[in-house]
């Protein structure tokens, strides 16, 4: 439910606002901090896993005997020990398919066994042991040819959904989207500038430093413990059980500290294959994936194809906006974020004729899962660079073309709903005023922009507050902190509390302390969590209200809550000292006892979210390589709890979206076979890659939250793609449709300009 | 009635329309019928879908009530990284 306690604009933040200290930064520079491969139990074994060579295989046999036969080994898994117990359920089946192979292998790396061994080496020996009897298929990893009629089909039973009538072939594309309102085709008959391009993106990885990790231990009664890095520990415990068939209550899952996750540790992948390896064990079982294997085996992004129609009137007014959206979401149906780049590509303008087509497609890659803002990036790159080349035509300012088109409240968005209050313009302004934007340009710079959105919601939190009888605050929550949010929590039960925020402690508590947690996705932990946080202090207060009045005599409702103390609410009241939080503390125990504040909620309201990026990138004419000389991240963070974390939050997106646009790519072998599964052959941007990324924070309050907060942890990585693309264009004179903008693509990019004029001339 | 616009390839389980009337109080009470009028929309139900009432996206909130003039967008379960 959306609270109706409204911002109040007026509020003076005593916490909220100001940047102390991280709580985990001590423990994390010096290396006390505990990963998800730092747990351990005694008699654990080691966990490895057999996967896939093959892109697409039939899996017609797989025999174990010998490694069972290896002294240490303890136990060996199949698909046999993976019984379906997903009545039904679709998208568990698959998950279930994706950390086990069931009659074929569908993409490099899938497992297709494990075991559970004494020692590493054991384990190493036990998995050549196993032989797996394959039947090649042919494979396909490029979205558009897994869409041709004549591609080697994955699934003979996927016939496209959401189209009109429902083909009576099979075909990869699983799924077909459409958005949109308005009618394009009449659109762009008022239009006098018409341009329509193709591009391209590849598929990155979320590129978290620390590989997936998993200890798990489950015992002859049925209940089990895990230990393992996630971003939703609740999400792990549920579908965990549910693959294993236990009962969920039997399962504990507790969450380490995370080395990033970025939308990657939204689903399972080693934890059920751990826990099935510790009930056949009956020890406790450590799998820790290596980078190879979180290449090839866990989540990347869609790799992507689009084509992009708009069109203008001279004066720069859209008419038509039109878009088709190709994602490849690996082998299983409804994993590719087509949907959501559909719905997201136009949605920072006011468009009277839109529409939005997306498909669904699969293909021999791994599963993909979210990666900030999925889908909307590549969208963006897309939408944004056709937007820079109108305004070119156009003869306008890209900044001047945006504002005039820009989507404001009131604007009926392309996705359907009409916004409230957004922060699009100000941003864009805020852009266009900003020093980085008439800044000069040294030789071979370019400088590009892009405006970007992303929806954010809400979503299921539980937080529990304790006060012992020093007065300071434990409060526990259940979602993982991947980005400051125990910080945030922190200052912001400490704002509604009166006191300092080194008074507060976070906890980040196992599923079974509290009421279940949604995964910290989607923007929402600083918002819903902190939300239920900002509630579970206020139910503290009236329980110390109540202590105060009970001790004093007066109705509780006579009682008021100021800076950290109890008072009378007026001189009828009563003339009695007011009572501070450690002194109604300290009294707890012979006042009623313990003191403790809770809330539990589905937290709605979570307001969209917009944002600006000004790019400058120098390009080196004789290698085609670029370097960002200069960023800048606009944003509305609605009101920032934190400010350092929010600008982190910005500065992270940006720098993820530049090593997306640059250098970032998934490289398939003619033999299905990914080709840089490692970070020297697959190139995240490093520190000395980048300059400082500047920041601005809008502060436009989102009326869903008593403080204004808005999430800011995906936005940022929107328009980054478009904004370096256009810098490039506007450095090179050539317009590159496909990602990423490596050396030797926009070498040739140039070079091919160079003899296309030579040949004009 | 609330007004409860889909999007456009769920047209094909409506019968070509964008738009339909659905007497409901909640959320809940919309999707069911919804599916019971529309059982090609069942499929979509199933596998998850979000709310916009008024402007405002609901990803879950079974429970929120529907005024009689609301207007209601059907969009895909939100997903977040």
């Amino acid at each position: 439910m959306p609270l109706d306690n409204a911002p109040d604009s007026k509020r003076k933040f005593n916490v909220v606002g100001t940047r102390p200290l991280r709580p985990d930064g001590i423990d994390k520079v010096t290396g006390r901090a505990k990963f998800g491969a730092d747990a351990s139990a005694p008699g654990q074994l080691v966990g490895r896993i057999l996967r896939s060579p093959h892109a697409h295989a039939v899996i017609r046999k797989i025999d174990t005997s010998k490694a069972e036969k290896l002294a240490g080994v303890k136990a060996v898994i199949t698909r046999d020990d993976f019984p379906d117990h997903t009545d039904g359920d679709a998208a568990l089946y698959d998950t279930m398919y994706n950390i086990m192979a069931r009659e074929k292998a569908l993409y490099e790396g899938h497992a297709v066994a494990a075991v559970a061994a004494t020692t590493a080496s054991i384990a190493r020996q036990a998995l050549k042991l196993i032989k797996v009897d394959y039947e090649i298929l042919p494979h396909v990893t490029d979205v558009d040819e897994a869409m041709k009629p004549n591609a080697p089909l994955l699934h003979k039973k996927m016939f496209t959904d959401g189209v009109d009538p429902k083909p009576k072939k099979p075909s990869n594309v699983a799924r077909r989207f459409e958005f949109g309102h308005g009618d394009v085709e009449e659109g762009f008959k008022k239009a006098d500038i018409i341009v329509e391009r193709s591009f391209k993106t590849e598929a990155t990885h979320q590129g978290y430093i620390e590989p997936h990790a998993a200890l798990a231990s489950m015992s002859p009664d049925g209940s089990a413990d895990l230990w393992c890095c996630t971003q939703g520990h609740y999400m792990v415990r549920d579908v965990c059980a549910r693959i294993l068939g236990i009962d969920i209550s039997r399962l504990r899952v507790t969450q380490s500290e995370i080395g990033g996750g970025f939308g990657g540790k939204t689903t399972v992948f080693i934890e059920p294959v751990a826990l099935a390896l510790s009930r056949k064990a009956n020890r406790p079982v450590k799998v820790v994936m290596t980078r190879d294997e979180v290449f090839k085996a866990t989540g990347p992004t869609s790799s992507t194809s689009m084509d992009i129609k708009i069109g203008v009137t001279k004066d720069g007014l859209i008419t038509a906006a039109d878009g088709t959206f190709r994602y490849q979401g690996g082998p299983f149906a409804g994993c590719s974020p087509a949907e959501f780049g559909a719905m997201s590509a136009f949605a920072q303008f006011h468009l009277d004729n839109v529409r939005a087509i997306g498909y669904d497609v699969v293909c021999n890659r791994p599963k993909t899962i979210s990666y900030r803002a999925p889908g909307a990036p590549m969208a963006n790159f897309a939408v944004e660079s056709v937007i820079e080349e109108l305004a070119h035509k156009l003869g306008m300012a890209p900044i001047d073309f945006r504002i005039k088109n820009a989507a404001r409240e009131g604007t009926k968005s392309s996705y359907g709903p009409v916004y409230g209050p957004i922060g699009l313009g100000p941003t864009l302004e805020a852009a266009k005023n900003h020093p980085h934007f008439k800044a000069p340009l040294g030789p071979n710079q370019g400088r590009g922009m892009a405006a970007g959105f992303w929806f954010n919601f809400g979503g299921q939190s539980c937080v529990s507050l304790n006060i012992p009888t020093d007065g300071t605050i434990t409060v526990s929550v259940g979602s993982p902190d991947i980005g400051g949010s125990r910080a945030s929590m922190c200052m912001m039960v400490a704002e509604e509390l009166g006191i300092g925020y080194e008074h507060v402690r976070a906890i980040i508590a196992d599923t079974s302390s509290l009421g279940h947690n949604d995964v910290t996705d989607g923007s929402r932990t600083t918002f819903a969590t902190g939300m239920a946080c900002i509630l579970a202090a206020r139910d503290a207060i009236k329980k110390l209200c109540q202590r105060a009045a009970a001790t004093w005599g007066i109705p509780e409702d006579a009682v008021t809550w100021e800076k950290g103390f109890a008072k009378p609410a007026g001189a009828n009241a009563g003339n009695f000292a007011p009572l501070s939080l450690k002194e109604i503390a300290a009294a707890s125990p012979g006042t009623g006892g313990p003191i403790a504040g809770h809330h539990e909620f589905s937290a709605d309201g979570a307001g969209v979210s917009f944002a600006t990026h000004i790019c400058d990138v120098e390009i080196d004419p004789e290698t085609g390589a670029s370097k960002i000389v200069r960023y800048t991240v606009i944003q509305d963070a609605g009101k920032a709890v934190h400010p350092s974390y929010v600008e982190g939050q910005f500065q992270g997106g940006a720098v993820q979206g530049i090593g997306w646009a640059l250098n970032e790519e998934y490289i398939y072998g003619k033999d299905g076979r990914l080709q840089n599964a490692g970070f020297l052959d697959y190139r995240i941007p490093v520190c000395s890659d980048l300059p400082m990324i500047d920041t601005q924070i809008l502060e436009i309050p989102n009326p869903g939250h008593p403080y204004g907060v808005r999430g800011v942890g995906e936005t940022s990585i929107v328009p980054p793609l478009a904004a370096i693309a256009n810098a490039v264009a506007a450095a090179t004179g050539v317009r590159f449709t496909q990602l990423p903008l490596s050396p030797p693509r926009v070498l040739k990019g140039i070079e091919d300009a160079k003899a296309k004029g030579k040949k004009a001339a | 009635m609330a007004r409860v616009v889909i999007w456009g390839s769920l047209k094909p389980h409506t019968g070509g329309r964008s738009e339909v009337e659905i007497e409901a109080r909640n959320v809940q009470e919309l999707l069911a019928r919804l599916g019971e009028t529309y059982p090609g929309l069942q499929a979509q139900i199933k596998r998850g879908v979000s709310v916009s009432i008024d402007g405002l996206i609901y990803r879950e909130g079974w429970l929120q009530p529907l005024a009689p003039d609301s207007e209601v967008f059907l969009l895909p379960r939100m997903q977040g990284g």
